[in-house]
């Protein structure tokens, strides 16, 4: 295996354009997934019986189905709607990514609302908080302390699966690195310096999750 | 057992009149969980500005009886009135039906409850936890509520803690600082269950001297569980024994604690003083 500084330096701002993608894509389908996963997880309460269930038969489905699959099943749907066929496939990957992931991040919110002592919601009721108040000042700040970390980490797990993206054409991280690879026949330098940037981007993240971890335990 | 203080008795006092609207009235009230059934027939009333302690042995119902008056147990027969009105449940066309929540939650907010484990909200500071109900409940400004809250935190001697978190405290001074959050709602009626049995025997007496304060000071109708014998005999204008769910005697403390009537009572007794 011999390694080219050349090659090197050539493919490190092509890989850098597609690590742009690669958090965009990570960006904007946490911040789905965050959001998608709460509601996801309050609704189950709330709702009719019938669109609970509709809802848990959607989540089971996302959670028992491959992200790859399900990623080409919307693309490929997409590009036969007309109104449709435009949207970028970037658009496609985080939506799909996203929706993927709040499936299990409600769950994570589902267990941090369930750990709230019943004392809590006992107090509240004494003292006569209307329940939106009651969810939002007393139930969830409570909760969030035990779910950040997990959707830390699922937010890790979502940017490492972003290279599926390549299944709709997306060049991220990896497939930037493939192609250069087959291009220069540069495969050692293109993969070992997308390992490296994922690993820059994704070990900072654990520690800084492990420590807001330790934080959160008490208060 | 605390210190036997030299305070008046509460029975020195004319006691509240019972022929005025009852601040509290239990009637026909059945409570089962499942096929349990704890309480069944149960009648009785407070009057305003009365205290009256609930005693009896383990299980015999005194907390599930407070627990029904803060709405914290579905009512599964019977009503109950504050002040005249109905809380959960009103008799319409000869059919209990049940209140919209919006109903009860209006006339819950006259009442406070003081729980064992103090329930506090670790999330926020204790000015917080004060001023949570009065700002978002009674819609009072931020400064006003935060005012009295202080006020209230001086009374029960906690003034320079406002901005701790509850969890960096003992449990005498969690106990107090919910004291302080139930009183910030201006209740009429004080729901208190064995406020004190939680803590460590040296920090009873504060929890206690603060009670005290409000029993003398105020007008607050009170209904309180409690295993601290002579505080009961200080403060309060009837005792009722409980026993299996139904009432088995009733009267001043001083009645009940030097003369009961009934053996159960006497055996209660002995086995808590
Ligand atoms: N949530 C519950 N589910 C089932 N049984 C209960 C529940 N809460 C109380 N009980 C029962 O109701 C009875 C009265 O309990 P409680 O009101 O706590 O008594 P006390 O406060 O006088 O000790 C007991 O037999 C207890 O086991
Ligand atoms: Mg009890």
């Amino acid at each position: 295996m011999i390694w080219n500084w050349e090659f090197a330096a050539e493919a490190l701002p092509i890989l850098l354009r597609g690590f742009v993608n690669t958090l965009i894509a990570t960006a904007v389908g946490t911040l789905i997934a965050v959001v998608l996963g709460l509601i996801i997880a309050v609704a189950i309460r709330g709702l009719p019986r019938w669109i609970n269930w509709l809802i848990r038969l959607l989540v089971a489905f996302v959670r028992n189905t491959p992200l790859i699959m399900q990623l080409m099943f919307v693309y490929f749907i997409f590009a036969g709607i007309p109104g449709l066929v435009d949207i970028p496939a970037l658009v496609v990957g985080f939506i799909v990514i996203g929706i993927h992931y709040s499936t299990y991040m409600s769950e994570s919110y589902r267990a941090g609302i369930d750990a709230v002592p019943p004392g809590q919601h006992e107090a509240a009721t004494a003292l006569s908080l209307p329940p939106v108040r009651k969810f939002t000042a007393v139930v969830l700040p409570q909760a969030l302390r035990a779910t950040v970390p997990s959707l830390g980490n699922y937010a890790v797990a979502m940017f490492k699966d972003t290279p599926f993206l390549f299944a709709i054409s997306v060049v991220e991280l990896v497939t930037s690195a493939q192609q250069f690879g087959a291009a220069k026949f540069a495969y050692t330098e293109a993969f070992t310096l997308a390992g490296i940037i994922f690993l820059a981007a994704s070990y900072p993240t654990s520690l800084l999750i492990q420590r807001m971890e330790k934080r959160l335990a008490t208060y | 057992m605390p210190p036997t203080e030299n305070i008046p008795s509460a029975t020195g006092e004319t006691a509240p009149s019972a022929s005025a609207t009852p601040a509290i009235e239990f009637k026909d009230v059945e409570k089962s969980f499942g096929k349990t059934t704890v309480l069944k027939d149960l009648n009785f009333s407070v009057a305003p500005g009365e205290r009256v302690t609930l005693i009896g042995p383990s299980g015999s119902g005194k907390t599930t009886i407070l627990r029904l008056v803060m709405t914290l147990e579905e009512l599964t027969g019977g009503y109950i009135y504050i002040d005249g009105k109905p809380l959960t449940h009103t008799e319409r066309d000869g059919k209990r039906v049940e209140l919209p929540s919006k109903v009860t939650r209006s006339m819950t907010t006259r009442i406070g409850m003081v729980f064992q484990q103090f329930n506090l909200f670790p999330n926020m500071t204790v000015l917080e936890n004060i001023i949570e109900a009065p700002v978002h409940v009674l819609g009072k400004s931020k400064a006003e509520a935060s005012k009295e809250a202080k006020a209230l935190l001086e009374k029960v001697g906690l003034a320079e803690k406002a901005d701790e978190h509850p969890t960096r405290l003992s449990g005498g001074q969690q106990q107090r600082v919910a004291i302080a959050r139930a009183l910030a709602m201006s209740p009429e009626i004080l729901l208190l269950d064995e406020v004190t049995s939680a803590l460590d025997p040296e920090l009873v007496g504060d929890v206690l001297a603060v009670l005290r304060d409000i029993a003398e000071t105020t007008d607050i109708t009170m209904l309180l569980v409690t295993h601290e014998m002579q505080f009961a005999r200080d403060v309060s204008h009837r005792v009722m024994m409980f026993d299996g769910g139904q009432v088995l005697e009733e009267g001043p403390p001083d009645q009940i604690f030097n003369n009961p009537e009934h053996e159960r009572t006497r055996s209660f007794l002995s086995s808590v003083l």
